[in-house]
């Protein structure tokens, strides 16, 4: 989907384009000959290097004001057709419906994008820690420090904030009740920032029951999301069960118990035959009945091998024809037709049936089982509630919520809090959050600039300095005095053992571990240590290349 | 003089439209020739080294690429110039045959081009220039072979091998974990070389790369790695000791070639032919079993049918697998690619201790490891990083790194890297200089010239002062007679490259300087150019 940014007039690239002109006619005098075609254009030396720390500053600024509990949401604006409209403060989500001409800003949309998908969280962080990175670069860039001396600079600061953070990890692993209120404290954590923040303990203790059952596997495909607009988001549940989004046939029992399930994944419509070149020539009316009838015959062979498992009932991946369904409805088995692929698959996860596409031999098909099948009612519409489940690794959570805008955040909340549960209780170290992780950070990165020596320490310095803005942020977006805020912050961290950090609600310095603040270690690393690289591959580039853009037919 | 006149005085074209060819003739086509040669030289010239800086590319669909590669940049740069374009294909040429130092070449292209430029002022002929270039380049590489050392190394030793490596990797983005990579690059090539005929087979090294974790998780996997997975979700994620079925034949019923047609009129042949259909199915997984195969991967896919039939059998498979993939897990499990289901015999199975599926981050991605082969020739480099610039920055640094671990199994010699080699040799070309008698002389003096801008451009590149430092690494080198002093790029505080463990493939160095030396020549050579001008 393509969405065209109506928040104010920010256009990152626009400036840059204007410059780069400028930049082609400037250069245009000493460059003897062209080399390059029509429309390419290339940049060199400072003015790459500034046109690229723009556009990557661009970019941070503007999801800069979603970070935080406080952060502002966003709209975008599908151009296409339908104008559809998504309302959000996920910063994967924003950046990935821009449409961005700078390239330094899309190698920080790319990290965003990555981030997303391997922890799911933090991915405003990383976009603004890469920004304010390239900004104090740029000031040492102007004051003749070499990019390179940066770099080295900034490595070695990285190296020494995430071994501060190692030092200060927690965890409870071995004590699985502490484990699970860490779980609980990151995902509120994690939520309070969204717009489930209302009810973030409810939502909270949803996603770590859900995320208990996966029993360690990170595949959070187990976990279905059922959007119902209606109700209130404080209506949502977690199901220990499965529900199936589909009806019952007619005249198909609404109610079974002690089911036993088949699931399948074969046609019910009309076999095809699969001989190639095959085709039926007749020449008489009777035999076109003939061959129905043989294809009747032939349905209803299946059939009865598919009863024959001794089921009560059939969930195919594909079309249920009437023909079939009808005799399905004779032995009383209900049939449910055209689940979609995932929901097979889920289904075959929690029953322990195995997906049947060949119904010859009954007695080695597992079947699955389940207690109770039954119709429910969520909202207006009728779902299949499979309950009693053999198998517990998969479950549903039905989200109700006044209209499908706040649906779809409300599942991209929820995801974002279960992939950072799913992720810690593979690594089960938790660190403080609200600022906290940053400080601790900063305090080692500026202890080791002191004790370096050479300019590399200049670059040092600036790497704490960029640590310290993403708790400057999280108070400006709260709306509280942030030089105030983050320089008592900063003295009480000259304590050791301080579990200082902003506490937005009360708009004060407070104590993250009473507070119950937390956030998984793993983020954070992930975040340290894309923004770093991120921010070294954009201060390497000296020059940029921009080739002519493929000409496109409809442009014509 | 595009246009003559015949004997009776009328005129006579010989090149059609005037007005729309631009023809740049004699000394201008040289001079705009070099203008154009220098110009992309220039553009890589900062690249060179190990603290050359990166360049940005946006390719024509918006996509960015971010290298210090030589040959990467030059190819994605969308170059119109002729010239221009022969430098392309210059550090191609140098790809293609070594791998490595395609910087190098071109800037050193340029530097020759400059002197040229500056001979011509002189009134000197373009082709004793050439000429010249030609002795020069001769002089350069016996001198070369003759400070060469020979490197020694083997399979339980392969230290030096590593640090050659990592000299190649350190200009990369990817020096952060140089170390590592190198003795990955290492242990791959030695993996799959052939130490006794000196030869190996780069095709046999896969290297794949996968967005997310970090440069760190990099691993080397001596086996064969798909971006598969199972068939069917509910089959076994981990078999030990697989015997493996390499099929590139549907699980469909036989398609003749020749156009045929089966008529059905009466239910019974109906009938027939439902049985005929399921028996097909029945008998190709059946084969599959009856040979002793415990994983079948299949080049094309199959309908849900065969799929079950499969999984009720308890036979894995893995379905649209590539055919260079195929190919690879044949060689690695020695086994043998079948085309129909009679052919397979239990011979031809491939076998591997273990193959597994593995899952990556809260996507659904997942690979299939193919482990410990039969034949463990085939070795495969996983990559892992964090944006998918980075991933393809590091696999042509990794790829580099292949390449010069190669050309040292090829051939043991080598010369010492930053500059070192290149100063040498500038030294042995002015020396030589003198004992040719006819204008040469001052060609070849200006070849000289042209070599020491390599170590000038690395010296400039790492923030020393150029001239100073090139003049007191000459005059070291021709005092005490060791052609080893190199710039000092990394600040160590030495510019002994033995030292510093820089070195650098002779073969790779000599290839260079011919390179260059012939696309200059062809360059200087050309007096007259024919464009069609603009529309």
């Amino acid at each position: 989907m393509n969405y065209q940014q109506t928040i104010g007039d920010m256009k990152p690239g626009k400036r840059e384009r204007e410059e780069a002109e400028e930049g082609r006619k400037g250069s245009a005098e000493n460059t003897i000959d062209k080399i390059f075609k029509d429309d390419a254009s290339e940049e060199k030396g400072e003015r790459a290097r500034m046109a690229s720390f723009i556009g990557a500053m661009a970019i941070a600024d503007l999801v800069k004001s979603t970070l935080g509990p406080k952060g502002m949401d966003k709209i975008l604006q599908s151009t296409g057709r339908g104008h559809s409209v998504t309302v959000t403060n996920d910063g994967a989500t924003i950046l990935k419906s821009l449409h961005i001409d700078n390239p330094a800003a899309k190698v920080l949309v790319d990290i965003s994008k990555v981030q997303d998908d391997e922890v799911g969280d933090g991915t405003t962080s990383v976009v603004v820690l890469a920004g304010e990175l390239l900004r104090e670069a740029e000031k040492l860039v102007t004051s003749k420090i070499h990019p390179m001396t940066i770099i080295a600079g900034y490595r070695m600061a990285a190296e020494c904030a995430r071994d501060a953070l190692l030092k200060r990890v927690i965890d409870n692993k071995e004590n699985a009740e502490k484990f699970r209120s860490d779980l609980m404290k990151i995902a509120m954590t994690t939520l309070c920032s969204k717009i489930l923040s209302q009810d973030k303990e409810h939502f909270a203790e949803m996603a770590v029951d859900a995320v208990f059952r996966l029993k360690g596997s990170t595949n959070l495909e187990a976990i279905q999301i059922i959007k119902k607009p209606g109700g209130s988001l404080r209506d949502s549940f977690l199901d220990e069960g499965f529900i199936l989004d589909k009806k019952i046939g007619i005249g198909q029992p609404k109610r079974i118990e002690n089911a036993k399930i088949l699931v399948a994944n074969t046609a019910m419509d009309t076999d095809k035959v699969k001989i190639y070149g095959a085709r039926v020539r007749v020449d008489s009316m009777t035999k076109v009945a003939e061959i129905e009838g043989a294809e009747k015959e032939k349905m209803k062979d299946k059939v009865n091998k598919i009863l024959a498992h001794g089921i009560n009932c059939f969930v195919n991946r594909q079309l249920i024809y009437n023909f079939p369904e009808e005799l399905f409805a004779d032995a009383g088995v209900l049939a449910i037709e055209h689940a979609d692929f995932e929901g097979i698959e889920r289904l075959g996860l929690v029953t322990g049936g195995e997906i049947a596409s060949t119904f010859d031999n009954p007695e080695s098909v597992k079947l699955g089982h389940c207690k109770l099948i039954e119709e429910i009612m969520i909202g207006e519409d009728k779902l299949i509630h499979f309950s009693g489940v053999e198998m517990g690794q998969a479950c549903s959570i039905v989200l109700r919520g006044a209209s499908h805008h706040v649906l779809d955040e409300a599942e991209r909340s929820l995801h974002d809090a279960l992939c950072v549960l799913s992720q810690t209780v593979n690594d089960s170290r938790v660190l403080l959050g609200g600022g906290w992780p940053e400080m601790v950070m900063a305090k080692e990165v500026d202890e080791l600039a002191r004790k370096t020596a050479g300019k590399k320490s200049h670059a040092i310095e600036a790497f704490s300095r960029a640590l310290v803005a993403i708790p400057t942020t999280i108070a400006d977006n709260a709306g509280l005095d942030s030089a105030e805020l983050v320089a008592q912050l900063r003295a009480e961290h000259h304590n050791e053992g301080c579990n200082a950090g902003i506490d937005v609600i009360s708009g004060a310095v407070g104590d993250m571990e009473e507070r119950g603040i937390y956030e998984a270690f793993k983020v954070k690393q992930a975040v340290l240590l894309s923004a770093t690289e991120a921010a070294e591959m954009i201060l390497r580039v000296d020059e940029i290349i921009t080739c002519a853009p493929r000409r496109r037919e409809d442009r014509m | 003089m595009a246009l003559a006149f015949d004997e009776f005085g009328r005129p006579f074209i010989i090149l059609r439209e005037q007005d729309q060819k631009t023809r740049l003739r004699g000394i201008d086509a040289q001079k705009a020739n070099i203008a154009a040669g220098k110009a992309v030289a220039r553009i890589l010239r900062s690249s060179l080294g190990p603290k050359g800086m990166d360049k940005m590319l946006q390719g024509p669909d918006g996509d960015v690429t971010i290298t210090n590669d030589g040959a990467t940049i030059l190819e994605q740069m969308d170059v119109d110039n002729q010239i221009a374009k022969l430098m392309v294909e210059l550090s191609r040429s140098q790809d293609y045959e070594i791998g490595d130092g395609t910087t190098g070449v071109v800037v050193m292209a340029g530097a020759l081009l400059e002197q040229a430029e500056r001979q011509l002022d002189r009134g000197i002929h373009p082709i004793r220039v050439a000429e010249g270039y030609e002795m020069a380049s001769r002089v350069a590489v016996e001198h070369l072979e003759r400070i060469s050392q020979k490197f020694e190394f083997d399979v339980d030793n392969f230290e030096p091998l590593v640090k050659t490596c990592m000299t190649t990797l350190s200009s990369k983005i990817v020096n952060r974990c140089k170390r590592s990579l190198a003795e990955i690059a290492v242990k791959a090539v030695l993996a799959v070389a052939d130490l006794e005929r000196r030869d190996v087979n780069l095709d046999l090294i896969k290297v794949e790369g996968k967005v997310g974790g970090n440069l760190e998780d990099t691993e080397l996997i001596y086996g064969i790695l798909v971006d598969k997975d199972m068939s069917h979700p509910q089959m076994p994620k981990q078999i030990e000791d697989a015997h493996i079925a390499i099929l590139t034949c549907p699980f469909e019923p036989p398609k003749p070639k020749t156009k045929h047609k089966v008529d059905i009129d009466t239910v019974e042949k109906f009938e027939t032919l439902r049985k005929q259909e399921q028996q097909y199915f029945d008998e190709m997984v059946q084969k599959c079993k009856d040979v002793g195969a415990t994983l079948v991967i299949c080049q094309w896919g199959f309908d849900d049918e065969a799929n079950h039939l499969l999984m009720h059998r308890n036979l894995p498979a893995v379905r649209w697998v590539g055919g260079v993939e195929l190919e690879l897990i044949a060689i690695a499990t020695g086994g043998r690619i079948v085309p129909r289901f009679q052919e397979l015999t239990p011979e031809k199975l491939g076998k591997a201790g273990m193959v597994r599926e593995k899952s990556f981050g809260t996507t659904k991605e997942r690979m299939l490891y193919i482990e410990h082969c039969a034949n463990s020739k085939a070795v495969t480099i996983f990559i892992r990083g964090g944006n998918k610039m980075m991933i393809e920055e590091t696999k042509r640094s990794i790829h580099d790194a292949l390449c010069v671990a190669r050309n040292l199994i090829r051939n043991k010699s080598i010369v010492y890297g930053g500059g070192a080699a290149e100063i040498a040799c500038s030294l042995a070309v002015d020396a030589a200089a003198d004992k040719y008698p006819g204008v040469e002389q001052y060609a070849i003096r200006a070849f000289a010239e042209a070599l020491d801008s390599v170590p000038m451009a690395l010296a400039e590149n790492s923030g020393l002062q150029p001239i100073e430092t090139l003049s007191a690494v000459k005059s070291q080198q021709l005092k005490e007679n060791i052609p080893f002093y190199g710039i000092d790029c990394n600040d160590v505080g030495t510019n002994d490259m033995r030292e510093q463990n820089v070195f650098e493939t002779l073969i790779g160095k000599q290839q260079q300087i011919l390179l260059a030396t012939q696309v200059v020549k062809m360059i200087l050579k050309i007096d007259d150019v024919i464009s069609n001008s603009e529309y």
